[in-house]
């Protein structure tokens, strides 16, 4: 039983994780796309915007289930196989691209105008200007959107195990389905809920920590929050400790 | 070195167009601080936006430094090499900062060095060095959401310097500061141009911004330029708006057989104490109605509205001594002199 859960659990991280991967390269040149080619943009060009825009809007209200099936003869192209962990990367990763590309599109709308106009009137290119300002200005936000893709792909992920791609929708399916082992069920159950609360307070935290480094409006409610349960000073020094230690075990 | 000759802006939007810019000639001598001052909506920032192709003007021509920038423009919104080259060499600073929340403040003031290719340590050199001339040497390792906001724009202002330009435009940079920090900020511009020779472009809608560092200002309404010239020019001139929002006096009669006189000091005449000396040439009382005098330049500028016992025609004589010493004389509320003559001849 263990065993076969552990295999599961590796199944579907190296899914998600390869997917998660190819969606960052691929959805955040296209987020930024997006933004750049609107009207007003620095490399306005109306019709590439509509035509990215709709390529996105098509593939993300596409249903999951469907889009993998849709897409199993490209994927068998790629991968040789439509079953198993790998082929299931395929339609994760597409699925995931215009998902990401669109939280991205918001994370980048959100950056001041004027660091870009300041940024222009030193001489950088439009280059510069996303790679100075854009990324890094958003990055907060851009960890945000990783992880809300991230959780979102461990729920894609399970579909794809139904369809024999493995991991733990696969065991879900497969013992607590069709052989009505609801223990085992409960079991995935509990691990996805673990697994997913972890990366969402790991993402939080991240975007959170830069954030606060470098909050233009100041730090939000939560930020001070977690401000207020810092000490302010560094813990105990080290001296003191051991003599504490020393108290107790005297 | 900053000359725009027939400078338009249109903008169009949903078929309906509105006209920020109706022809502007401006010219700014090398070396100055030149203010242009307006209400908003006046078309100040398109004007400035202008002057570093951040707009491109519908037509007309922008000349900084002796380039023409509109030139070097090229077709399309995007900006060729050479006018990026141009821009890294004029220097902006703008209202709200615009400074990068993600890095420190010695790393925002690096940017534009890592913009123009600077090696890695020069650009840590050179960003000291002007956070040391700003005053802001031991904030290199903040954020600027530790900094206050005169703090942010001494960041900016360092910042603009960081390519060495000739030239610094400034976009309202002290409107969003307080009163204290805002004089702090136009005393470190104004050290600048000494120090350094800039020459400074700044727009704002404080008379007392231009008040305090200007040696040109312009006055824009509605995309033109309606009234420019030195300070002290503009106060010779009879009738400028901008010198009586800037040197403003008020007082009426205190009586129906005194007179009320304005003088406007400017040029040399203005180093000469006048009033006490004609008080004692002739011997009256002048009473001070109103006055407001500044030192620009080592210089007295400004107005006074003064009150001479007696009617106008019983002054003629002091009134002929204030224009011999070079002072401007207006008598409010009677216009012409001419018209004065005959109404006296009339009695």
């Amino acid at each position: 039983m263990q065993p076969l859960l552990e295999q599961a659990c590796w199944d579907t991280f190296y899914m998600v994780g390869w997917s998660t991967l190819i969606a960052v390269v691929g959805g955040l040149p296209l987020g930024i796309l997006l933004v750049l080619t609107d009207r007003g943009g620095l490399l306005q060009n109306v019709v590439a915007n509509k035509v990215i825009g709709q390529i996105v809007n098509v593939a993300r209200s596409l249903p999951f289930i469907i889009l993998m099936v849709a897409l199993m003869s490209f994927t068998r192209w790629i991968t040789g196989t439509t079953i198993g962990r790998e082929a299931a990367i395929v339609p994760l990763a597409i699925g995931a691209i215009p998902f990401f590309a669109r939280l991205v599109e918001t994370a980048v709308r959100e950056v001041d105008h004027g660091l870009v106009e300041a940024v222009q009137s030193m001489g950088g290119n439009t280059w510069t200007v996303v790679r100075k300002v854009l990324v890094p200005e958003s990055l907060p936000s851009l960890i945000s959107s990783a992880t809300t893709t991230i959780v979102a792909l461990i729920g894609y992920s399970a579909m794809a195990g139904t369809v024999g791609a493995g991991g733990l929708g696969d065991i879900a399916i497969r013992y607590g389905y069709q052989r009505f082992e609801t223990g085992l069920m409960w079991i995935t159950v509990a691990i996805l809920a673990v697994v997913i609360s972890v990366i969402q307070f790991a993402g939080d935290y991240a975007a959170r920590g830069l954030h606060r480094r470098g909050g233009r409006s100041g730090p939000g409610p939560k930020l001070r929050l977690l401000k207020a349960k810092e000490p302010d000073a560094q813990p105990v020094p080290a001296a003191g400790a051991t003599t504490t230690d020393v108290s107790k075990v005297a | 070195m900053i000359t725009t000759t027939g400078l338009t802006k249109v903008y169009r939007s949903r078929g309906r167009e509105v006209t920020a810019l109706d022809g502007v000639d401006l010219h700014v001598r090398e070396g100055e601080v030149y203010g242009v001052i307006g209400q908003s909506g006046a078309g100040k920032s398109s004007l400035i936006r202008c002057v570093n192709l951040l707009e491109r003007p519908t037509s007309g021509t922008v000349t900084v430094a002796g380039q023409d920038l509109t030139a070097l423009a090229g077709r399309g919104p995007r900006a060729g090499r050479e006018l990026r080259q141009a821009r890294s060499r004029i220097g902006m600073v703008f209202q709200h900062f615009n400074l990068l929340s993600s890095r420190t403040v010695r790393d925002n003031v690096e940017l534009p060095l890592e913009i123009l290719g600077v090696s890695g340590k020069e650009r840590t050199r050179k960003a000291l060095e002007l956070l040391d001339l700003v005053g802001l040497a031991d904030k290199a390792g903040s954020y600027p959401a530790q900094l206050s906001g005169g703090q942010k724009q001494r960041v900016g202002i360092a910042r603009a310097l960081a390519g060495d330009p000739k030239v610094l435009l400034s976009d309202e940079a002290t409107s969003a500061l307080d009163p204290e920090t805002t004089r702090s900020i136009l005393q470190l511009l104004r050290d600048l141009n000494r120090q350094l020779g800039l020459t400074v472009l700044l727009i704002t809608h404080e008379m007392d911004v231009v008040k305090s560092i200007c040696d040109s200002a312009a006055l824009m309404e509605k995309g033109r330029i309606v009234e420019s010239g030195t300070v002290s020019e503009l106060l010779a001139t009879p009738g400028s708006e901008l010198a009586a929002a800037l040197f403003p006096v008020s007082g009426e009669a205190t009586g129906d057989d005194r007179t009320v006189v304005d003088v406007t000091f400017h040029g040399d005449a203005a180093t000469q104490p006048v009033i006490s000396q004609l008080s004692r040439t002739y011997n009256i009382d002048i009473s001070i109605l109103g006055a407001a005098m500044d030192t620009v330049g080592g210089k007295q500028v400004g107005r006074m509205r003064i009150e001479l016992p007696g009617r106008y025609e019983d002054n003629v004589v002091p009134i002929g001594f204030l224009r011999e010493q070079g002072l401007q004389i207006d008598i409010p509320g009677r216009e012409q002199e001419p018209a004065l003559l005959k109404e006296g001849a009339a009695k």
